[in-house]
């Protein structure tokens, strides 16, 4: 009942923005203008995360043009606006795709809407660069993962727990929203403990809708959990707003990083923008980029952001970062390849190397996944993190996880 | 010889006074490099400085704490204070420089809060006394033994004294020998505390000796605990009842009395939280900072109201009779006020602080605790429900209005304008929505879709009570909270909203005028 009622009014709050929206500038350069498509959810429950990485391509959209564009052509931006709603999603790709005719598209933050629009990319021969970590155990030739794989993300930080400087962690309680992307990487994290030695006893997993504000009552079960004389650590794959109560209730039940830590796959700078830090300095999440990182392109990338989004105190995430990283990567593409086409720009994206805002060169590969640095931050009380871990170099992502049994014989 | 001999003896005392502490100071001084180091050198150096009993050591570790320990590039320590940045060694003032500050991870605040816990524990301030006593109980090292029974045997306040005890049992634990062990499992066996329970599990992971004493003092706790686990889960039962109640209680208004189906009364309590929002911005940094909260409630009250009365005077009442419209249109104005808020405050959640009164928990006696801020919610609830009734049963307008809803064409022959009357009720219904969106501005988002949330529920509690009835509602919206809660566990949250849809499904099928259904001829009408 909840959803119908959901899907009905994000549909036309939709289609609303979708026409208050169409990005028509008159073109200046010879030739039709190129067009990149955005197909970010600017209403509904993950409108906290998204708005930030549209506004993101209009940035680079915008900077390519004073640039003097892409082979010489203006770069155009399609906004669109999916509202949080799964499905749609789908229909927002196919209009992007038949109707305005976008050359590429960046879009999807949750992988139930990347599923949902994957079809679609595939049958229509499109091109989507999706910008957030994710679980895996896929691969379209439609689409280029500049997020991180489980082996780039979920795996080191269970690791770093499980280590001396995580605290030895001998428990692990698994939250997440109940949806595809949980789910997996739980089921991958499951088994890479039970792989170490874990009994299933000391592994909690616990799943709640997305917009789940009622977090008292599994946070006491965590509390009744990290009670049986172990080190217990949390590891949350809660997406989307339903974050903010969760890490206040934390904050009320008095649970501190130094006794249960919570390391988060899906709250970066942008996320705790909305919430008091100061109770939750220590508790952790796991990114391949964070705002606090020292180089110079970050601090480029920095001053750039800013500057076009006019407020001198806005952050930057890892999602952010990897669509930055992205849009380079096919603009480069586009250059090499000398057109738009999907199947050439396609070929041209693999191998294409950028220096990223993380500090680091990464590299396409030709699993259309990125290789990337893993960085491990503590929130610190102003809303920043503290960067405790830093793998030394690129790690290429594994998409097909060796810890889920039906891969064993997957050729990869 | 006499006289060399009293030259002697206080040469002998001198060396003896100055030799103790260079001692200490060694184990200072050794500990310092450490500091520069990895986290887990700085963890290990943290460790030693709280055992060193340097006087030095309480400054150097509350610096680090803080932040302001800074190192320069070749390991030289400063620590930065509001008079000067000073070296660690030797003391001499200098300028900080490209120094940068010591980071910490929460394998060295750990190590951090035990040791500041084992210096301080003599403090002459209480609140830190009691801090020191906690941190050492998690810290629970044999060294801590001896302080601890020194600092209980001058402590007075009774908090601090319990708290000394439980971190005396838990270092006890720590203790080599089997006998002071059992002293410690004992003296834990009678606190109801998790805590308390896994410090014992963990004590029989390491000494397998005591197995059987510590598995009859988990036994006695989790006894004890069980009782305060249901306790527990009544209380948020309560709670989420209480924002059911909240949330709902505008709609047994508008709904329930007036036969409104308002679809856009969820987005009542948004303009309520949003109200919330910019009172809080509003007094920021004045003298009304710290009653921004009470001073949210009227305001959100009227901006509520007004929203309401101007649907009611300009649409709603050209359709009373016509539920289908009225539904698609409140549907629509809805929908618009949504992104008329996402317009002026952009699609990011706007952040409320909850005031210092309502963050943390309460302590009942037997341990029991309880989140402050759902404590408050409840309050405020039954205050809310309390405004309601009081203003239907006593106020004059309570009266005109249950004359309207009851006959009303005799109504307006008695003289009461009756226009004004559906234009106030409506515009009363919304402003208690608008209140209840000041309530979950404290536990929810404060996003333009906050309201989404709240319209299903909010109908499921006012149909499942008895339309038109207050003590349905008040009734419906605890038992739909403490049947949610109580399965939780079991069921996990996705399948416990489930079971309570379906059994409100079933139980409208039996009974589709819900627990307390009206009587009479008003039913009928």
């Amino acid at each position: 009942m909840t959803n119908f009622t959901l899907t009905r009014r994000g549909a036309i709050a939709g289609l609303g923005a979708a026409l208050a929206m169409p990005a028509i500038r008159p073109s200046f350069a010879q030739g039709a203008p190129i067009k990149v498509g955005v197909l970010h959810s600017l209403s509904g429950t993950m409108a906290i995360s998204e708005t930030a990485l549209r506004d993101t391509v209009l940035m680079m959209v915008q900077d390519l043009n004073s640039k003097g564009g892409l082979l010489g052509r203006r770069v155009e931006a399609v906004v669109v606006d999916p509202a949080s709603n799964w499905p749609l999603f789908a229909e927002k790709a196919r209009e992007l795709l038949q109707v305005a005719k976008v050359d590429v598209t960046f879009g999807c933050w949750t992988s139930v809407s990347r599923k949902s629009v994957l079809p679609v990319f595939e049958e229509l021969n499109g091109l989507l660069f999706y910008p957030v970590q994710y679980e895996g155990e896929e691969q379209s030739r439609n689409i280029f993962y500049t997020g991180a794989a489980p082996n780039q993300q979920a795996i080191p930080a269970l690791d770093y727990l499980l280590g001396a400087d995580g605290g030895n962690a001998k428990r692990i309680a698994l939250l997440g929203t109940d949806y595809v992307y949980p789910r997996t990487t739980n089921r991958i994290l499951r088994n890479y403990l039970l792989s170490k030695g874990f009994t299933a006893d000391d592994i909690m997993e616990e799943y709640t809708p997305f917009g789940h504000s009622d977090w008292q009552g599994i946070v006491s079960q965590v509390k009744r959990f990290a009670s049986a004389g172990k080190k217990t650590a949390i590891v949350s794959t809660i997406n989307g707003d339903a974050n903010v109560p969760f890490y206040r209730e934390l904050g009320n039940q008095g649970i501190k990083a130094e006794d249960i830590p919570c390391v988060a796959f899906s709250v970066g700078e942008e996320e705790l923008a909305g919430i008091d830090t100061r109770p939750l300095v220590g508790h952790l999440a796991a990114w391949n980029y964070f705002m606090s990182v020292k180089s110079q392109v970050n601090d480029q990338f920095l001053a750039m952001w800013q500057a076009y989004i006019k407020n001198p105190r806005r952050v930057t995430n890892d999602p952010m970062e990897a669509t930055y990283t992205g849009f380079k990567m096919w603009a480069q593409a586009v250059q090499k390849a000398g057109s738009t086409k999907v199947d050439d720009v396609r070929a041209a994206v693999i191998g294409q190397k950028v220096a990223a805002p993380s500090g680091y060169i990464e590299e396409m590969l030709p699993n259309h996944h990125l290789s990337k640095p893993v960085m491990i931050g503590e929130v610190q009380a102003n809303g920043q993190f503290n960067i405790v871990y830093k793998t030394p170099a690129v790690v290429a992502a594994e998409n097909w996880s060796p810890y889920i049994p039906e891969n064993a014989n997957r050729r990869r | 010889m006499k006289r060399h001999l009293s030259g002697f003896l206080p040469f002998l005392l001198l060396c003896c006074l100055a030799f103790a502490p260079a001692r200490a100071q060694d184990a200072f001084t050794t500990a310092l490099p450490g500091l520069a180091g990895s986290f887990g050198q700085i963890a290990e150096a943290v460790e030693k400085l709280g055992t060193s009993a340097d006087p030095r050591a309480l400054p150097l570790l509350q610096a680090l704490q803080d932040g302001r320990l800074l190192k320069r590039e070749d390991g030289t320590l400063l620590i930065q204070t509001a008079a000067g940045t000073t070296e660690v060694l030797g003391g001499s003032a200098t300028e900080a420089g490209t120094a940068e500050a010591v980071r910490v991870n929460n394998r060295v605040r750990g190590a951090l809060r035990g040791a500041l816990g084992s210096l301080q524990i003599l403090s002459t301030d209480p609140d830190e006394r009691l801090k020191a006593a906690e941190a050492v109980f998690r810290s629970r090292s044999a060294d801590n033994i001896r302080p601890l029974e020194t600092a209980l045997s001058r402590e007075t306040v009774p908090a601090i004294r319990t708290q000394l005890e439980l971190s005396l049992a838990a270092s006890r634990l720590a203790s080599p020998d089997n006998a002071v062990r059992l002293q410690g499992v004992a003296a834990l066996a009678e606190v109801t505390d998790q805590n308390a329970r896994a410090l014992l599990l963990e004590t029989k992971a390491q000494v397998p000796d005591l197995a059987r004493q510590i598995d009859a003092a988990v036994a006695k706790i989790e006894g004890r605990l069980r009782v305060r686990q249901v306790v527990e889960t009544l209380f948020q039962g309560l709670s989420l009842g209480s924002v059911l109640l909240l949330a709902a209680l505008g709609l047994a208004v508008t709904f329930g009395v007036m036969g409104v189906i308002n679809m856009a009364h969820g987005e009542m309590v948004m303009l309520g939280a949003y109200a919330t929002y910019m009172v809080q911005e509003a007094c920021r940094g004045t003298f009304l900072a710290p009653v921004a909260l009470p001073l949210a409630i009227p305001a959100a009250f009227l901006l509520a109201a007004a929203v309401g009365a101007v649907l009611e005077r300009g649409l709603i009442r050209y359709l009373y009779g016509r539920p289908l419209e009225t539904l698609l249109m409140t549907f629509g104005v809805g929908m618009i006020l949504q992104q008329a808020v996402r317009l002026i405050f952009g699609a990011q959640n706007r952040e409320v602080t909850s005031p210092a009164w309502m963050q943390g928990v309460m302590t009942l006696p037997g341990g029991l605790q309880l989140t402050q801020n759902r404590v408050w919610i409840i309050v405020f609830g039954l205050l809310v429900l309390g405004l309601v009734v009081a203003a239907i049963r006593y106020t004059r307008f309570g009266l005109e209005m249950r004359a309207v809803v009851q006959n009303r064409r005799i109504a307006a022959t008695m003289g009461i304008r009756t226009g004004r009357v559906d234009a106030l009720t409506f515009a009363f219904g919304s402003g208690i929505a608008g209140m209840a969106g000041v309530a979950l501005s404290q536990i929810d988002n404060v996003s333009p879709n906050l309201g989404t949330g709240y319209i299903i529920d909010s109908f499921m509690v006012v149909v499942f009570g008895g339309v038109g009835s207050l003590a349905g509602t008040l009734v419906g919206a605890l038992m739909l909270g403490v049947v949610n809660k109580a399965m939780e566990p079991y069921a996990g949250a996705v399948l416990a909203k489930v079971v309570v849809l379906v059994g409100i499904m079933l139980f409208i099928q039996r009974r589709p005028r819900g627990m307390f259904a009206l009587k009479g001829r008003a039913a009928e009408a």
